[in-house]
């Protein structure tokens, strides 16, 4: 057989160790649970169920914010619905961008008549979505304009951004977006600053395990006990390089070897920080691993405003963590403090 | 026969269902190698539910744009955009004929590619299913204009439909999510020019023996 990173053999899904009934049901049936759970924040759509919003949607006199993207990388995308955050998220398979038409939905949902912005991640699947539901929204005389994440310095070099994916930064994106929203910002005001806030925000992640889409029931790929891949994306996408497992301070300078150089980050600058596990990694690990961002970050003469520890953007089972640093300036360091209120950010 | 009937003609989107939902493995094997290995398991979904949704009073540009809507309000992800455009585009093309020559037939197929392309942004070389559907088209065409033959055009189109898929297998992905595989991606099929392949060939052999009668 060829020598293959991803495996080609296939497993009955009783032996996966996960807690689905029909897998194919797996994102209705989260879905279900989620809103129920959380009726005092989000609403599911009765005609398209594939669609979350918050319970006040359409705000109205504000710009409405929303996003889409494909399941499994709880909290995102729904859990950041809320109070100064999303208006409305349209939910696909997993690892599958929603349809077009939950794309539109979530656009009419969120739209009180000032306009809809549009805060999504780069792949070619949510692109051709969301440029066939903008269409749509605009023959029924909804303004439209989007952001499109791409902050992974992994994904492609920095002379080809129009190739690089969105990751974890788009937890920023959206908190930024949201708050110039919630604040009155105009639709060109929310896209500026949700643009804003993703040029400044660079990610790298490391894959330590595989995942397993449940549907699908075998590993996405192949990680070698005792290895690690450097740049691995949110979906398994491959990374810069596979090396011998490192410590976790070895681990974060890594990492920041990749972010520090790329935008630049310079001495003097304030962040944020937000340090993300994939899924199945410990959070306790996402401090070990934070500790030494931390001290490299001060010893480089940059001051961290801000810092988010935790699962904000998963990628199923996967182990491995993802950091993601902001470079701050007066109008992003209002809009990150800007108290908000979801299930995957809450700020007080 | 020169043609086929419109309103006879649901029965070659029936043989396009049932020839993804025998390959629903095989496409997800084939995406596994350097995809998420989904493609398979979404595919099939979506052929299946237009499978229920398509009925005995529907014809071949009824079913078509069953298809379409079942892989754009229910699927979603690369290949709802995708094939939904291309089966949107040959319902589009074909709705008001009551019979669909080799004439009629060229101009869905070109139609319904350049939608593909428009959508996807993807180009021959790039590793996509247009290198399955941009040389059937031309194929097909290429038979059109020498022999005015219908069925030898569907025949030519299916052989290179086939050739056009396997030269995906040495090509390096350049759009879509196996593109960040750069070189990695070279040495297998591109499941959607596989699934492109699957579509021609059920598609253009339901049509031939329509008109072989």
């Amino acid at each position: 057989m060829r020598e293959s990173r991803f495996l080609t053999k296939s497993f009955n899904h009783k032996s996966m160790q996960r807690i689905v009934n029909n897998p194919d049901d797996l994102v209705n049936e989260m879905l279900e649970g989620f809103v129920e759970v959380h009726s005092d924040l989000v609403r599911q759509l009765p005609s398209n169920p594939r669609v979350l919003k918050y319970i006040k949607a359409p705000v109205p006199g504000k710009v409405g914010v929303i996003t889409g993207g494909g399941s499994g990388h709880k909290p995102a995308f729904i859990g950041y619905i809320g109070e100064n955050m999303l208006d409305a998220v349209a939910a696909g398979e997993i690892f599958s961008s929603p349809t077009a038409k939950s794309f539109r939905d979530a656009i009419k949902a969120a739209d009180s008549g000032h306009g809809v912005a549009v805060l999504y991640g780069n792949y070619s699947g949510d692109n051709m979505n969301v440029k066939m539901a903008r269409a749509d929204a605009e023959d029924d005389g909804i303004t439209v304009k989007t952001v499109v994440a791409n902050d992974d310095v992994a994904s492609a070099p920095k002379s080809q951004p129009e190739k690089r994916r969105g990751v974890a930064g788009e937890v920023f994106m959206w908190k930024v977006g949201g708050a110039k929203a919630a604040l009155g910002g105009n639709l060109d005001e929310v896209i500026a600053a949700a643009q804003k806030a993703i040029d400044h925000t660079r990610s790298v992640g490391i894959g330590l395990s595989s995942c397993t889409i449940p549907a699908v029931g075998k590993p996405n790929f192949h990680i070698e006990p005792g290895t690690m891949e450097l740049g691995i994306g949110h979906h398994g996408e491959p990374g810069l390089k596979i090396t011998e497992i490192q410590t976790a301070d070895e681990m974060a300078a890594m990492c920041l070897d990749l972010i520090l150089p790329d935008l630049p980050f310079e001495s003097g600058c304030e962040v944020a920080v937000l340090v993300s596990g994939l899924g199945a990694t410990p959070v306790s690990e996402l401090y070990v691993f934070y500790r030494k961002v931390s001290q490299i970050l001060k010893a480089s003469q940059i001051s961290i405003h801000r810092s988010y520890v935790g699962n904000y953007f998963t990628s199923l089972d996967m182990m491995g963590v993802t950091l993601t640093v902001m470079k701050l300036d007066d109008e992003l360091k209002n809009l990150i403090d800007l108290p908000c209120n979801s299930i995957g950010l809450k700020q007080f | 026969m020169q043609y086929f009937i419109n309103s006879e003609g649901a029965v070659v989107l029936s043989l396009v269902i049932k020839s993804i939902q025998e390959n629903k493995d095989y496409l997800g094997a084939v995406d596994g190698e350097i995809g998420d290995g989904d493609h398979g398991v979404n595919m099939n979904k979506g052929f299946s539910m237009a499978g229920e949704r398509i009925e005995a009073q529907h014809g071949y540009s009824d079913a078509c744009k069953i298809i379409a809507e079942a892989l754009m309000d229910d699927i979603g992800g690369s290949m709802g955009p995708l094939y939904g455009s291309f089966f949107k585009t040959l319902w589009r093309q074909s709705r008001n004929l009551e019979r669909i020559d080799a004439v009629e037939y060229l101009g869905m197929l070109k139609a319904a590619t350049a939608s593909v392309k428009e959508i996807g942004g993807a180009k021959v070389g790039d590793k996509t299913l247009v290198d399955t559907l941009e040389p059937a088209c031309a194929a097909f065409e290429a038979e059109v204009i020498s022999s005015s033959d219908f069925d030898s055009a569907l025949a030519a189109s299916i052989k290179a439909a086939g050739i056009g898929r396997d030269s995906t297998k040495e090509m390096i992905a350049q759009v879509g999510r196996s593109a960040r595989l750069g070189e990695r991606s070279r040495g297998v099929l591109d499941a959607g020019a596989a699934s492109s392949f699957i579509i021609m060939e059920s598609m253009h052999t339901a049509i031939r023996a329509i008109l072989h009668g």
